[in-house]
């Protein structure tokens, strides 16, 4: 993490931008900049979006356009664990709305906030995981756990501190 | 030959730079090209070893996202680790699912001449087990087997796959490979008859030619709209242009629908062949996939299969030594519902905000960076291999009068076995949802299907005999769209689920039209009103007058079709609704705002305060006790009806009061 931050995001966002300059035209190769800018920097933050601006010659106000549009697209730092809440209407059926309140519960987030206040995890809900099948479903970071219920959950809370804090 | 797609001996001379049109039909019946008995010989061994490894034993399990989320990866550990103290050369293989996600983790376990056995909900622990039983050739255990042989003991009392409920009804094309071959093998996908219609069209029909097949089969759009491919080729392939786009739409955001994952993810070459051909056709010589950011896995397996083509010819310059050039980008979707609109997700792929924009002029004319554009979804595509293959006619051999061939259904919600099943065009709601799925668990009464996801509608048990197709769903308030469907019990609200809907289709408005975006806000407002119990039925007519407005009078599909859910729902369930605005309350006890309360059942409190310490709103105290702890009690007027009390309570002694 250190090394990340001893590194500004515009020259970050410099270097994955030199693997998409061979894009044509080069404005097209927003989408998939910010996918990449976001998996490094865990967000998009103000410096780097401005970069991205500059980078491909597009009015900041279409950069912004485009980072608000989409779901994948975050704009606030996110917690050191990832929790997503699907919201597929199969898990709807199944209660999902009321597992991601138990959630933000559980980790004393408030909405509109989104991270625990020890900056460990963040909730977010996602239209559809597709694994419909297992409902309720839920991903913490890359791992996709279904039919999960509340004592699931606290059990999935645990071993994710555990693993999250060096002890 | 070390593998399957290497030269024989030196008179082989096909490479990507120098192809052979033969190069398909060869690795499975060759050599082609010269006669020898010796070639022959390593043809089939390689074929052999591609399956089986070197010790003929083959063991293969079910790792898609949904096998994934049911431990997997822990199976799949345990059985390399059994393997390995047994000092076993199988062939371990990560494959797809077979959509019956219901008895996951599944494994299947084959030893060359022997039936293959099929094992069910599988964990770690059981691995051992089902090694040594079918090891020493006892099918004892087995969910299924593939076929008999009288080989094996107690075969008898083991179904074959196909008699198992849940497969028993169905018409497996586009899942027949997912489960089955391993995704990442190119050489696994060719020995199934993969790139077949491929070599069969380069070698022998012109674009026109395959038009004319796709539309006499009768294949219609499996995305949403139902729009015949072929007719959608055909315009394409005669709208003048020298560059052409081809796109395949993976961008599966239907909530309730998984089919294009559990493809992609159980058979991607397929779809990759299917875009091929679809380039051929339409004249286009760059495809794109759309695939969602959300479905990691999918991306994965595509980039894998569009390499392996690359590397061995069937993608790139003059594929099979034809004179046909095609490649193909992968691009990952940001995620927004509304690229289901051919326009906006042309946005999408240029860097844009995906919002549709008024058509004429269609993308088949004018599309991506304003060239040509055909847009298939990734079913469509997949139908493709099968119907060049074996022709319309036999294709056409199933399905309904107006709409030919299989479609692939993703069962969810409260139904027994959940999974996708693929079934004639025009099969009943009540063959899929009793037959296949079993029917509503817990002994709890079948309420209705939702199909169609946001664009669709509800469909009450009178519908049980509609037959699935187009025409009949429309008619009856619903749609087809991608085949998601969710049935409902008597604990679902119907009037919470057309809210949920409301909200989906409120947040997924890109905001461009106004009908759109602010009516389907003006909706949501008077839904939350009812399932809060503040309902008039002003509400109900607003319901209704902004329906038909929003409907009649969106720009693309998404607003169109938003007010089905409202729609179907109130017509078929006006009791639910007047239950909520009249009565004030429930009857699926769902709308928490209208619950009265809680209840705590004193002889099960214990007092151990865990709720008092739990409350958000501070408003539960115990009472004084002479000796011990007291009973907890809640002030109803502080109460926000969350829950959390009834979930910390570890004796259950809290209950909602309706």
């Amino acid at each position: 993490m250190d090394f990340i931050k001893s590194v500004s995001d515009k020259e970050i966002v410099d270097r994955i931008y030199s693997h998409y300059t061979h894009y044509d035209p080069v404005q097209s190769a927003l989408i998939p900049l910010l996918q990449e800018i976001q998996a490094k920097l865990g967000y998009l933050s103000t410096a780097a979006l401005n970069r991205v601006s500059e980078l491909l010659h597009l009015p900041p106000s279409q950069v912004y356009g485009v980072a608000t549009f989409y779901h994948q697209f975050r704009l606030s730092p996110k917690g050191e664990h990832m929790i997503t809440v699907c919201r597929g209407t199969a898990c709807h059926v199944h209660g999902s709305l009321e597992l991601y309140n138990f959630l933000n519960q559980q980790l004393g987030i408030t909405p509109p906030q989104d991270t625990s206040p020890d900056g460990l995890f963040t909730v977010q809900q996602v239209r559809c995981l597709g694994a419909c099948a297992l409902a309720p479903v839920i991903k913490v970071d890359e791992t996709v756990y279904g039919k999960v219920d509340h004592v699931k959950i606290r059990g999935i809370l645990r071993t994710a501190r555990k693993g999250g804090k060096q002890e | 030959m070390k593998g399957l797609m290497d030269a024989c001996c030196d008179k082989c001379t096909h490479t990507s730079e120098t192809p052979c049109k033969d190069i398909v039909a060869c690795r499975i019946t060759g050599p082609l090209c010269h006669e020898s008995t010796e070639c022959s010989v390593k043809t089939k061994e390689a074929i052999d070893y591609t399956i089986y490894g070197s010790n003929g034993i083959r063991i293969s399990v079910g790792m898609s996202t949904c096998g994934l989320a049911s431990g997997a990866q822990e199976v799949y550990d345990e059985i390399k680790e059994e393997l390995a103290k047994r000092s076993l050369a199988a062939k371990l293989v990560e494959v797809g699912c077979m959509g019956s996600c219901y008895a996951e983790v599944i494994v299947e376990v084959t030893r060359k001449g022997y039936p293959t056995a099929i094992y069910s909900d599988v964990t770690p622990t059981k691995v051992h087990a089902i090694l040594d039983a079918y090891l020493a050739g006892d099918a004892t255990g087995a969910l299924a087997l593939r076929s008999r042989s009288a080989k094996m003991r107690n075969e008898e009392t083991i179904p074959l796959l196909e008699e198992l409920p849940f497969f028993k009804h169905q018409k497996r094309r586009v899942l027949k490979n997912c489960g089955v071959i391993d995704p990442e093998s190119i050489e696994e996908y060719i020995i199934s008859g993969g790139y077949h219609a491929l070599s069969k069209v380069l070698a022998g029909m012109t674009p026109e030619q395959v038009i004319v097949e796709v539309t006499a089969s009768g294949l219609r759009g499996r995305g949403d709209a139902g729009f015949p491919t072929g007719l959608k080729w055909k315009i394409c392939n005669q709208v003048p242009g020298e560059t052409k786009y081809v796109i395949c739409n993976a961008d599966e955001g239907d909530p309730g629908a998984f089919m294009n994952r559990l493809t992609v993810e159980g058979d991607p070459h397929k779809v990759l062949e299917g875009l091929t051909i679809a380039g051929y056709a339409t004249g286009a010589s760059e495809g794109y996939i759309f695939v969602r950011a959300e479905k990691p896995l999918m991306a994965e397996r595509l980039k894998t299969a569009i390499a392996q083509a690359r590397k061995h010819g069937l993608l790139g310059r003059n594929i099979l030594g034809s004179k046909f050039s095609f490649d193909v980008k992968l691009m990952l979707s940001a995620g927004a519902f509304v690229c289901g609109e051919e326009t906006a997700l042309i946005a999408a792929i240029e860097g844009k905000r995906a919002m549709p924009r008024p058509r004429p002029p269609f993308p088949a004319t004018q599309g991506l960076w304003g060239k040509p554009t055909t847009i298939n979804n990734v079913e469509t595509l997949a139908h493709i291999p099968l119907l060049l293959s074996e022709g319309a006619k036999e294709y056409a051999g199933v399905g309904s009068e107006k709409s030919k061939g299989t479609k692939v259904y993703c069962l969810a919600g409260k139904v027994e076995r959940t999974g996708a099943a693929e079934v004639p065009v025009g099969t009943t709601i009540r063959r899929l949802i009793f037959d296949i799925g079993g029917g509503v668990p817990s002994g709890k009464k079948f309420k209705a299907i939702q199909i169609g996801g946001p664009s669709g509608g509800c469909l009450p048990e009178k519908f049980l005999d509609l037959p699935l197709d187009y025409e009949s769903l429309q008619s009856a308030g619903a749609i087809m769209g991608s085949g998601g469907i969710v049935i409902i019990d008597e604990d679902t609200c119907i009037v919470d689920l057309a809210k949920y809907f409301l909200n989906f289709t409120t947040a997924e408005s890109c905001g461009k039209c106004s009908p759109c975006r602010i009516g389907l806000q003006r909706m949501l407002e008077a839904i939350t009103r009812i399932t809060n119990g503040k309902g008039t039925e002003g509400d109900l007519a607003d319901l209704r007058e902004i329906s038909a407005t929003v409907a009649d009078s969106s720009l693309c599909a998404l607003g169109r079709t938003a007010p089905n859910p409202v729609l179907s729902t109130m017509k078929y369930f006006p009791e639910e609704y007047h239950a909520h605005v009249e009565g004030k309350t429930c009857p699926a006890h769902a709308c928490v705002a209208m619950m009265k309360g809680y209840r705590v059942e004193e002889d099960k409190c214990k007092g151990c305060g865990l709720c008092v310490k739990n409350c958000p709103t501070g408003s539960i105290s115990l009472t004084a006790a002479e000796k011990g702890p007291g009973k907890a009690v809640i002030d109803s007027a502080k109460c926000i009806r969350c829950g959390q009390c009834v979930n910390e309570c570890a004796f259950g002694a809290i209950e909602e009061e309706w």
